[in-house]
């Protein structure tokens, strides 16, 4: 018999509307599964065991008045980014280890409604800053595919969590690659939607025109149901977009006949042979699927890392400017004057990387290095962005690697940021211009998940999950647990 | 080293933060290190492209009508706040 947590989001949701099972089995079931596997993986960092019991109560209730809905009783776990009212939200820093977050995040209220039972919320990089999740006051969260590994970052806990399985899905937030990066260095399905499709309010923000939140699942069609309910317009988020919300699970077979692919030439750059290899088996299912492929080039997409680094930490510096000691978070002892209060609060309550960020950003806004830096940055960003569009005129979506190796070990990157930071060459640049992406499992390489990406147009993410979808009915790979997790 | 101690000193004061001795070497190297990777975008010709700050093309600031729409919460809010005295912040004397 299947076990309960390697069911689909859609069995989970028929067999609770055919009250084969209740929901507070199903939260019960997760619950013991998390507190026997997530000792080994660090992935949750706060477990919320009563409000998910009672949540599932609520849940059982409105499935027994004849309520039905994609997400009526399953349970989920939050990115620790993600504002939870009356829950910790720590945002994996020391700043925020006892902030007690006053409301929801329209994330969370949005899978609330829907009838989502959260059971927790997911070790993180320390404000989404990291691609190792190795910066998380927390401690590091362990590759559940081997534990010496990282399981990628930001969105590292609720990675490791999907992979395994110690929740129907998680939630997570995509800066630079901090959904799909991990999804692939652990074996899961990872959607970044276009930026505006999803709010950010409530969601503690980093770089603020490049943060998007998404959904890290078993499948692109367990991730379509959820993101089904996450987007949509939010007068609370000023970049929210205002735009119908197609239809993701029902357009999950849209036929891929026809369909222009384009393999992206610059991903294969110093891409080991055998990681390429997995590419093009990809792109060969696609070519038996009927679309039809083709090479397209992004010349300036070589450049997407350094911009990343100049804009991300310039909005970083003046986002994080508001932790100051004062109204929430991390207080020294004894500050001696307001400046004392100040420097040595934020000196103490950030780790290292968020330091590191913070100052790069103020170096790079500051008088006389502003138009050097910064503006320039936003003038490559543009060259970035257009060569995307030029690509879209002949192709209808692209395809590459999500990353350039498997997970990596624990301490391998974390003194060398600009390694570190190369890490996410092939994710960054669908956030500089807003496009949404996917990462789908495409094989082993020494026995570790890499990832398929499929990056589209704006608000091509019913396209995307119908692609993704259309390869996972085609290939297994996404139904591979890691052992100890099946 | 393309940042001076000095400069980065300038930059953790700009940013108010507090840098120990042993953490400052580090932070000079590796805040170079991330300069030195950034200036490659100098090489790039970028001469009447037009910067680009927001990654959709039409969109604009919304206005919304000038109603109240938001409740007094001040008192959860200050749940979360180092020290309180009477509904307001405490931080150290600015004024002598």
């Amino acid at each position: 018999m299947t076990m309960l947590h390697n069911l689909s989001i859609g069995e989970l949701a028929d067999r609770l509307a055919g009250r084969q099972i209740s929901s507070v089995e199903l939260t019960r079931h997760f619950l013991a599964r998390i507190e026997r596997l997530n000792p080994r993986l660090n992935a949750l960092i706060t477990l919320t065991a009563a409000e998910a019991l009672a949540g599932a109560a609520a849940a059982d209730r409105r499935l027994a008045a004849g309520e039905r809905g994609r997400l009526l009783g399953i349970p989920l776990i939050h990115k620790d980014i993600f504002c939870t009212d009356g829950v910790r939200t720590s945002c994996g820093s020391r700043m925020l280890d006892n902030f007690i977050a006053p409301y929801d995040a329209t994330v969370v209220t949005r899978l609330k409604s829907a009838g989502a039972v959260m059971l927790g919320k997911a070790n993180m990089d320390e404000f989404a800053m990291g691609s190792s999740n190795e910066t998380s006051y927390y401690g590091p969260v362990k590759n559940p595919w081997d534990t010496s590994k990282v399981p990628g970052g930001s969105s590292g806990g609720s990675a490791a969590a999907a992979a395994a399985r110690l929740a129907a899905y998680t939630t997570g937030t995509d800066t630079g690659g901090s959904i799909r990066q991990p999804a692939a260095l652990t074996g899961v399905t990872g959607v970044k939607p276009t930026y505006g499709r999803v709010s950010r309010y409530g969601m503690i923000a980093f770089a603020s025109s490049l943060d998007q939140a998404g959904v890290l699942a078993a499948s692109a069609a367990d991730a379509a149901a959820v993101l089904q309910v996450m987007a949509g317009f939010d007068p609370k988020d000023s970049t929210s977009v205002d735009a119908p919300v197609p239809d993701y699970p029902a357009l999950l077979d849209a036929p891929l006949k026809g369909l222009k692919i384009g393999l992206l030439r610059e991903f294969f750059d110093g891409l080991e042979a055998r990681n390429a290899a997995l590419i093009k088996d990809a792109l060969k299912v696609y070519t038996s699927l009927g679309a039809d492929t083709m090479e397209v080039s992004l010349p300036h997409l070589p450049l997407s890392v350094p911009t990343y680094y100049v804009v991300a930490p310039a909005e970083c510096s003046s986002n994080l400017s508001r932790f100051d000691g004062v109204r929430f978070g991390y207080r020294c002892p004894a500050p001696v004057d307001l400046n004392d209060l100040y420097k040595r609060s934020r000196g103490e309550g950030f780790g290292a990387e968020v330091k590191r960020r913070i100052m790069t950003g103020t170096y790079v806004l500051s008088a006389g290095y502003f138009d050097a830096y910064y503006l320039k940055a936003q003038k490559v960003r543009r060259l970035i962005n257009d060569d995307f569009r030029a690509a879209f005129q002949k192709v209808d979506l692209v395809l590459g690697p999500t990353t350039p190796t498997p997970a990596f070990a624990i301490g391998a990157k974390i003194d060398d940021p600009v390694t570190m930071y190369l890490n996410d060459i092939y994710t960054i640049g669908a956030n500089l211009a807003g496009l949404p992406g996917i990462s789908v499992p495409c094989g082993l390489v020494d026995g570790l998940p890499m990832g398929l990406q499929l990056i589209g147009p704006h608000f091509s993410e019913s396209r995307l999950l119908g692609a993704a979808h259309q390869f996972q009915r085609a290939t297994a790979w996404h139904t591979k647990a890691p052992g100890g997790y099946e | 080293m393309s940042l001076t101690r000095q400069d980065v000193e300038k930059i953790a004061h700009l940013a108010r933060l507090s840098i120990s001795e042993v953490e400052m070497p580090v932070y000079v190297t590796s805040l170079s290190s991330i300069v030195d990777f950034v200036d490659e975008l100098s090489r790039v010709d970028t001469g009447s492209v037009e910067p680009m700050a927001h990654p959709l093309d039409g969109q604009h600031q919304r206005l919304r009508a000038d109603a109240v729409t938001q409740s007094d919460h001040h008192l959860k809010f200050q749940g979360n706040a180092p020290s309180v005295q009477a509904g307001l912040y405490v931080v150290p004397r600015v004024i002598e």
